[in-house]
């Protein structure tokens, strides 16, 4: 496709003014020329026509322009941060650039924080538990998920899209919402205990509410549209005459199930634990509300070490050293996607 | 196989949805209860919505929550558009793969760092935290989500139909509004509405960036449910999901008469001669 501007062709484009003069762009022209007559539009086209960029060039420019300014900066600044000593003032640490009698720059690197992490079993204990209850939750989420996604590709043709659907709409209520609903189903009078001790299966209630169970519960349940939409995705693509010739070649259920169902939907069941692992890594509201006073996650131990201690360079340093463990998964994530592509 | 449905397909799919929507049900259930009391049914009553009406600090919250919501969304969905048609219809300029990691970085980076960092830069240009900065942030993240949507519907339609519009002497601008934006505009609209509940889902980004005077309604139900389930804290998220699920349905329903009414013209015009 060519994607040179053709400005010099305008004369030959008239034609189809006419037609275009409805629609999207005729309205969006018409606006333009109505602009023009307020000076401070009209300054501003004159200023990037003389500016010697062209419109396209700057539109382009803006969103680049947006994140370098939103989203790398404030990360670089987070990495300076984590490498200075924290103060009391305002803002509370201390500068990592220092003018010298006018002439040096003189650079404190303060490792500390970073040393403080290692140190501190506070710290490394959050990491390694986040990464434990991350992990046990996917698995949770994949055994919970993987029937509700191969019941929905049995479902008959017609139904799929409303089932889809029904996945999807969790998804777009509030995720905070969504937590504080299962306060009250997992809390100590509350109606799972209620339920359970009127069945009559136990007769004191469960301690559910505050604890690491809380926890896996709240990452499924929040997470679950994640794993199942991949699934869904690669368990629908599947040949179902391949059952059938398992099948009629005398392989049992289960067996077919393992050799030819789950190991083409492998894909699905790839994509969906990582989608549910990356973000449950760094979770803080699940660990915050669910979770008891023991529950230690990083999300969680960045929140206090920020609104409570007020130790912003330690809190950098969290931070840096949780997306260093993210990039892990990232990185092996994005292959497996490209290989997947390529194939 | 196709012998109608097995009792596993029942029960996974029984199971799996009460699971999903049994806890929003009985949430939803316990706001209209009589009882303070969150688990024990006192007879049907709407007066915890009434009392709603009467919590100011809860309706200011509301009020600053959808002004954010509305102003970022806006922002985040023509800035995504750009990147997502950025992303697929230029191949190559100046630090595209530093592009592509800035848009596809947000989305799967932890609340609580994108929150941090941000606020670290508002402190050092010293930017006064309030609705600007929070605002600042949703559209820093909605923006990417916009972006990848976009960049979705831009990768599966036919390019020859833009091609076509330029061998015609189309110039690009008028082809991007002309025969671009009426295709992926299904995809803008659901960036749009994407990024609205985004921002008026977030808590944790709301909570770092935001200042005296812009307390967010995330902010506000989180701080009351740390003191314990109300019945009112029931009935404004009772109308969260409600006015969400509304939003939703109506969406999809456009969106699938309008892929049916494209279905229809495009068999149309193969049809013609």
């Amino acid at each position: 496709m060519s994607q040179k501007p053709r400005e010099g062709k305008r004369s030959q484009v008239e034609y189809l003014d006419a037609r275009s003069g409805e629609g999207t762009a005729g309205a969006l022209e018409e606006l333009h020329k109505q602009l023009l007559l307020l000076p401070p539009y009209r300054w501003l086209c004159s200023a990037i026509a003389g500016s010697g960029i062209s419109p396209r060039g700057l539109l382009i420019s803006t969103p680049y322009i947006w994140l370098l300014l939103f989203f790398l900066a404030p990360f670089l600044i987070v990495l300076k941060i984590s490498f200075s000593e924290y103060a009391i003032s305002q803002p509370p640490y201390t500068a990592l650039f220092e003018l010298v009698d006018d002439i040096y720059v003189q650079i404190k690197l303060n490792l500390e924080n970073y040393q403080l992490l290692f140190e501190d079993d506070l710290y490394w204990r959050a990491y390694l538990n986040s990464v434990k209850i991350a992990g046990i939750s996917t698995i949770l989420t994949l055994m919970v998920g993987y029937p509700l996604a191969y019941g929905m590709t049995r479902a008959p043709q017609r139904w799929r899209l409303a089932l889809l659907m029904l996945v999807i709409l969790p998804f777009w209520t509030s995720f905070l919402i969504r937590v504080y609903a299962w306060i009250g189903i997992l809390k100590k009078e509350g109606l799972l205990n209620l339920l359970l001790i009127n069945l009559g299966i136990i007769d004191q209630p469960l301690t559910i509410m505050n604890t690491d169970t809380a926890v896996y519960i709240g990452i499924i349940y929040s997470y679950l549209p994640f794993m199942v939409l991949p699934l869904y995705a690669s368990l629908e693509k599947m040949d179902d005459t391949l059952l059938e010739a398992a099948a009629d070649l005398g392989s049992r259920p289960i067996k077919t199930f393992w050799q030819i169902t789950f190991r083409l939907s492998l894909p699905g069941v790839i994509a969906g634990c990582f989608l549910v692992f990356i973000p449950a890594l760094g979770e803080f509201v699940i660990p915050d509300l669910l979770g008891g006073s023991g529950t230690l996650m990083i999300g969680k131990t960045l929140w206090a070490e920020f609104f409570s201690n007020r130790d912003w360079p330690l809190s950098s340093a969290v931070a840096v050293v949780l997306l260093l463990i993210l990039v892990i998964p990232i990185v092996a994530f994005q292959k497996l996607q490209e290989k997947d592509k390529a194939a | 196989m196709n012998k109608g449905l097995s009792w596993f397909t029942w029960s996974a799919l029984i199971f799996g949805f009460s699971f999903l929507y049994l806890p929003i049900i009985l949430l939803v259930l316990f706001s209209f209860n009589e009882s303070k009391l969150v688990t024990v049914w006192g007879g049907f009553s709407t007066k915890w919505y009434a009392e709603l009406f009467n919590n100011q600090g809860l309706l200011n919250a509301a009020w600053v929550t959808l002004k954010v919501a509305f102003v970022s969304s806006s922002v985040a969905t023509l800035l995504g558009t750009i990147s997502g048609v950025m992303l697929t219809r230029f191949s190559s300029f100046r630090g595209r793969t530093l592009f592509t990691g800035m848009i596809y970085a947000p989305l799967v980076m932890p609340e609580v760092i994108t929150g941090l960092s941000l606020l670290l830069m508002f402190v050092a240009v010293s930017l006064d935290r309030g609705f600007l900065t929070v605002t600042i942030a949703h559209i820093t993240f909605s923006m990417c989500y916009v972006a990848v949507v976009v960049q979705s519907r831009m990768a599966t339609f036919d390019h020859s139909i833009e091609e076509a519009a330029m061998d015609l002497g189309c110039t690009p601008g008028k082809t991007f509004f002309a025969v671009t934006l009426p295709i992926i505009l299904p995809a803008v609209v659901s960036g749009w509405l994407l990024s609205f509940t985004l921002s008026l889902d977030d808590l944790v980004i709301a909570s770092f960036t935001t200042g005296p005077g812009a307390t967010t309604l995330p902010m506000k139900i989180y701080s009351q449910v740390r003191l314990g389930v109300t019945p009112e804290i029931n009935a404004v998220s009772t109308i969260l999901v409600g006015l969400v699920a509304t939003g939703v349905l109506i969406a999809t329903i456009i969106s699938r008469r309008n892929d049916a009414a494209r279905l229809r013209d495009e068999r149309l015009a193969a049809v013609d001669p």
